[in-house]
């Protein structure tokens, strides 16, 4: 039954509209009109002449006006005053309002000469801004606030139990929890909605960042307050510089700015940008960028090949000095910091060029003293010419070395940690491109003219599917996956390999040898400690297995079972743990190395969802499963500020602060265990009390049942009859006919 | 020891009772037939035949001479134990969730379903318990859950109260005698989270609910107060309270409806033991490779059975171990008492 009119509640409280007082809502709500003038542009700023040279004024002026649009015949209104002089100022009329609104973008600010300003607004703008009671007559100094004392970013390295923090983003809630040893986590902030989409960390654990539809929010501080806002309405990812100086953040979906859809701190400049480079310290956009469309290409049937876009699009230097960015194809556009300006106003052409990456730390050639930053790029086979990787110098652009490739398919560039190494990963195809076979070109950074080591036949005929550094070291591990037969759901075996340098005398780093291969896994996930030494070989993202191998490349065997293999290599290889999480979707090593988070993400699947947390050697802690868990981020921690020879002096002096934090987790423990067993007892007698009061209230009550547990009392109690049962079982009847 | 697998019924069972003697079993399955059994070898010791739908309910007096049963053919149906002779049938508009006997066996409730037009009610039959008398016709009481849907219901201690769980989650209290509500606990499960099963303490002076909500728990049946709670990662179907040892038993998993979907280990398909006092999980029992549809346990406590989705009752009986786990205060409580 539709509600009619009638039946409505008659408002019978009587009251004047006109007692409301709607002026901050009409303000706030003000419909600009469309008055006709929007043609029409201000000018000011223009020297004061007589009237005799005013036709020359115009003349001068409108060469400049007429360079946007057109301005109408008869357009320009100058008035004179009462001595008969022009007053600075004139009004122009445009053919278009598209051409004002250009004349505005353009002209404004044009210097005249060395005295005038040409200063150029819209009529409408005039208006609307400058109309009387809008503008103060009398100049206010603006008012300084006084300086505030602003949290301590930092503190949470402060922790007296040396403690990592992690943020864990579970259905709508964002907590920031301290991650305990024995126990579960403590939450240090747990807040509802705190994010759109996910969170993220600064690089540096500075920040915690928060995604939303108007943009991006930095978090921090013991209070967990905002601490920078970032306004770009839709944006999709973000990514800071690795000092977190300056954070870019991309939407798909081009900025929409003007005049009816402002967005704070953007500019009309920005209007269909994607990219926006932001100054975190003061929350300023530097520069805006539109996405370059990658060339779409077709595969061998002639469909259109989905081309994933880079992420980062916008690569850094590691100390923040540069910021790159390639036109695939084409060239890199290295700008410089903080003025975000073109290097050299010019962009670096390299034809083909398919990928680069910049040496993740200040590389340290061999003889050169000198600033500089490296990038390593790779072109493609370009008619006749071969394939390239190169090493190029920045801000110097030159090409430190290239080193030519055949029968390239694809290349893959993964820098070592600390600029030592780059290893450029090249799949090849045979000449028919029936089969395809990988190896590895180790570009030796830091000795005397980047000798090139080439690392062949990894497992034959083998795909390599991935490939891992170890931080700050000189080995690492990759996995190989052979070919997939044809029409089969299962996915390849993999097998994965371990290489370290050879040992040679005065400490240099030898060849890179193969340690040992491991056949028949699933496996096809590489995650080193972030200290080295330890590595985590995973199955991820897989139906059918789970499977997480903790490896320790320095195991300490004892005398007699060493490898005779490994004899003279820099490493000594050892399966520590094997474990298996259901479902694992990422992993996660904590900053300094001890525990590792195996997320099961609802991102991914919705399938026991939650964190399993190991220590570095495979001993499974804990394991929570929570619904709708997404996201589990180890806070990162910054460098340490410790010099070598006192990080030295701590290593060697490791057991004395050991044993203080020995006793620290023994009295923890202890307390934690009387606290349970405290809370045991006194459930118990609870418990028991309220039983025993039950009980009571039945004796009172007469119920005899209840009392015997649910049974009858039967008349005949104690007259059992016992009833035996013989059961004679015949297994064999045999008739034997004797004598 | 190794479990017992009776593999009688042809479809999911819906209901497994002991006798309080706990020498019969007595399971009902979607399959429409009734079946007993021999706890202690799983030997089967006779079937009733006559309901014409999948059967949701079974009951047992404290004689054991006589058995309620309830199903969807829209009939609660009592029987000769020892002979399997039907003695009455109580036809319904729709079909019977719960059917129960008071502890002194002379009142059996029966649960209907809500469906096209009829409101769930709960009915109260007095009960003759000799097996050669009439049986009446006329109910003694009855009670319309006009609020939400009733699923489960039982007779407190004397009979004093009519306990029921209700679709939406909540628990309430009817005076059994009058039919009259005197309180619903609205907040004793997750809104709109089925309560899927009520079983009683031995002295029936409180009582364990199951929910979807995952949880099951402990409630005073006179107070309906929460006195414990038992948090899981499944929805739960069942769930029972043991004698002799303070545990509890809980039985559940994936919905039927999404087990294909699932592997045997995603569907979670296991009896859960819950310290009854400490709340805390002690062990788990796999072997179904369905959902627990519902858990029995031995009235004197030396063991228990599961019936599932899948079509197979387990029995099991407790080991030495099961009665020698103790928590440090359990121990120290028993030897102040010695």
């Amino acid at each position: 039954m539709a509600t009619s009119f009638e039946n409505l509640p008659v408002d019978d409280d009587e009251f004047d509209e006109a007692d409301i007082d709607f002026t901050d809502l009409e303000e706030q709500y003000q419909v600009r009109l469309d008055e006709g003038l929007d043609a029409f542009v201000v000018i000011d700023g223009l020297p004061v002449v007589p009237d005799d040279s005013k036709a020359k004024l115009v003349k001068f002026v409108l060469r400049k006006l007429n360079s946007v649009g057109k301005v109408k015949d008869d357009g320009v209104f100058m008035p004179v005053n009462d001595d008969g002089k022009t007053e600075g100022y004139a009004f122009v009329e445009y053919n278009a309002a598209s051409e004002a609104i250009a004349a505005v973008k353009q002209l404004n600010g044009t210097p005249l000469d060395k005295k005038h300003t040409m200063a150029v607004n819209k009529l409408t703008d005039i208006d609307r801004y400058g109309r009387e009671g809008r503008i103060d007559e009398e100049y206010k100094a603006p008012e300084i606030e006084p300086f505030q004392q602003k949290e301590h970013l930092r503190s949470w390295l402060g922790d007296p139990e040396g403690r990592d923090q992690m943020v864990m983003f579970r259905g709508d809630k964002v907590g920031v929890f301290w991650n305990n040893k024995e126990e579960g986590p403590d939450a240090v902030v747990d807040r509802e909605n705190w994010t759109e989409s996910f969170v993220q960390w600064s690089p540096q654990g500075t920040f915690l960042t928060s995604i939303h539809a108007q943009g991006v929010q930095l978090w921090g501080g013991k209070a967990w307050s905002r601490q920078k806002r970032f306004a770009h309405p839709g944006v999709n990812l973000v990514d800071f510089s690795p000092t977190e100086k300056y954070i870019t953040t991309w939407s798909h979906r081009p900025l929409q700015v003007d005049e009816n859809h402002p967005v704070p701190s953007l500019s009309l400049e920005d209007d269909g940008k994607n990219y926006v480079i932001w100054d975190v310290a003061t929350g300023k956009p530097l520069r805006s960028f539109t996405t370059i469309d990658v060339p779409t290409s077709t595969d061998a049937e002639g469909n259109p090949v989905k081309k994933k876009m880079q992420w980062p699009t916008f690569k850094w230097s590691s100390d923040d000095q540069y910021v790159a960015r390639m036109t695939q194809g084409l060239s890199i556009a290295v700008y410089e910091l903080p003025r975000m300006n073109l290097l050299d106003k010019t962009s670096i052409k390299i034809e083909g060029v398919m990928d680069f990456e910049w040496a993740p730390a200040l590389p340290k050639r061999d003889g050169i003293k000198t600033y500089e930053q490296l990038l390593c790029f790779w072109t493609p086979e370009l008619g006749s010419n071969p394939a390239k990787v190169g090493l190029m110098t920045i801000p110097t652009k030159e090409i430190v070395r290239t080193r030519n490739l055949f029968n390239v398919s694809d290349v893959k560039l993964h820098w070592q940690s600390d600029a030592a190494y780059v290893c450029v990963k090249v799949d090849r195809h045979s000449k028919s491109k029936k089969s395809m076979a990988t190896n590895l070109e180790i570009f030796r950074v830091r000795e005397k003219g980047v000798p090139v080591e080439v690392v062949e036949n990894l497992s034959g005929k083998d795909a390599v599917i991935n490939f891992a550094w170890e931080p700050k070291g000189n080995r690492f591990v990759l996995i190989t996956a052979g070919e997939i037969p044809a029409q089969s759901a299962v996915p390849p075996k993999t097998a994965v390999l371990f290489f370290a340098p050879e040992k040679i005398k005065g400490g240099a780093v030898g060849n890179f040898r193969h340690i040992r291969t491991i056949d028949k896994k699933n496996s096809n996930a590489i995650y080193w400690s972030p200290k080295g030494r330890f590595v985590v070989v995973a199955t991820l993202q897989s139906q059918q297995s789970f499977d997480l191998d903790f490896w320790d490349l320095s195991f300490e065997k004892p005398k007699d079972e060493k490898d005779e293999k490994e004899k003279d290599l820099n490493a000594t290889l050892q399966l520590m743990a094997t474990a298996e999480h259901y479902g694992v979707t990422d992993i996660e090593w904590d900053p300094t190395g001890r525990y590792v988070a195996t997320v099961a993400s609802a991102f991914r699947h919705h399938m026991e969802n939650g964190y399993h947390m190991y220590d570095f050697k495979g001993t499974l802690l804990r394991e929570e499963a929570t619904e709708r868990f997404k996201q589990l981020i180890w806070r990162p921690r910054p460098p340490t500020l410790l010099s070598k020879e006192e990080q030295a002096e701590i290593r060697k002096n490791l057991r004395n602060y050991s044993r203080v934090f020995d006793e620290q987790d023994l009295a923890k423990k202890n307390t934690a265990n009387r606290q349970v067993v405290e809370a045991r007892r006194r459930a118990l007698q609870e418990w028991l009390a309220w039983r025993e009061s039950m009980v009571e209230m039945l004796k009172d009550e007469g119920a005899e049942i209840e009392l015997n547990g649910g049974h009858l009392q039967t008349e005949y109690d104690g007259e059992v009859e016992e009833i035996e049962e013989i059961v004679e079982e015949i297994i064999e009847e045999t008739e034997e006919v004797i004598g | 020891m190794r479990p017992i697998l009776l593999s009688g019924h042809e479809r999911a069972l819906t209901q497994v009772k002991y006798n309080s003697d706990g020498d019969i079993i007595f399971s009902v399955s979607k399959d429409h037939v009734v079946c007993a059994w021999f706890s202690h070898n799983g030997e089967r010791l006779g079937t009733y035949h006559g309901h014409q739908g999948a059967l949701w309910t079974v009951d047992v007096d404290p004689t054991s001479t006589l058995l309620a049963t309830g199903g969807a053919d829209n009939t609660l149906r009592l029987w000769e134990v020892k002979s399997g002779k039907l003695l009455k049938t109580w036809e319904f508009a729709t079909s019977i969730k719960r059917a129960e006997f008071s502890a002194d066996g002379r009142q059996l409730l029966g649960v209907t379903e809500k469906r096209s037009g009829h409101l769930s009610t709960i009915v109260v039959y007095e009960i003759n318990p000799d097996p050669e008398a009439e049986q009446t016709d006329e109910q003694s009481l009855r009670i319309v859950c006009d609020e939400s849907k009733a699923t489960v219901a039982g007779f407190s201690y004397l009979a004093h109260y009519i306990i029921a769980g209700h679709e939406d989650g909540s628990v309430s209290q009817y005076d059994a005698k009058s039919g009259e509500l005197l309180y619903n606990n609205s907040e004793a499960h997750e809104p709109d989270m089925q309560v899927t099963d009520l079983q009683w303490s031995p002295d029936r002076t409180y009582f364990i609910t199951a929910s979807k909500d995952k949880t099951a728990k402990i409630f005073a049946a006179d107070s309906l107060e929460v006195l414990k709670t038992y948090t899981t990662d499944t929805p739960l179907n069942s769930a029972a309270i043991t004698p002799v040892k303070d545990y509890v038993i809980l039985g559940g998993g994936q919905a039927a409806m999404d087990v294909t979907t699932t592997s045997a280990r995603q569907g979670k398909f296991e009896a859960r033991f819950y310290h009854k006092v400490f709340q805390e999980e002690i062990g788990r029992v796999r072997g179904h490779f369905g959902p627990l549809n519902y858990v029995a346990v031995h009235p004197q406590g030396t063991g228990y059975c599961s019936g599932s989705e899948d079509g197979y009752v387990r029995v099991h009986h407790f080991d030495k171990p099961y009665f020698d786990f103790m928590y440090e205060v359990e121990r120290e409580h028993a030897q102040a008492n010695l």
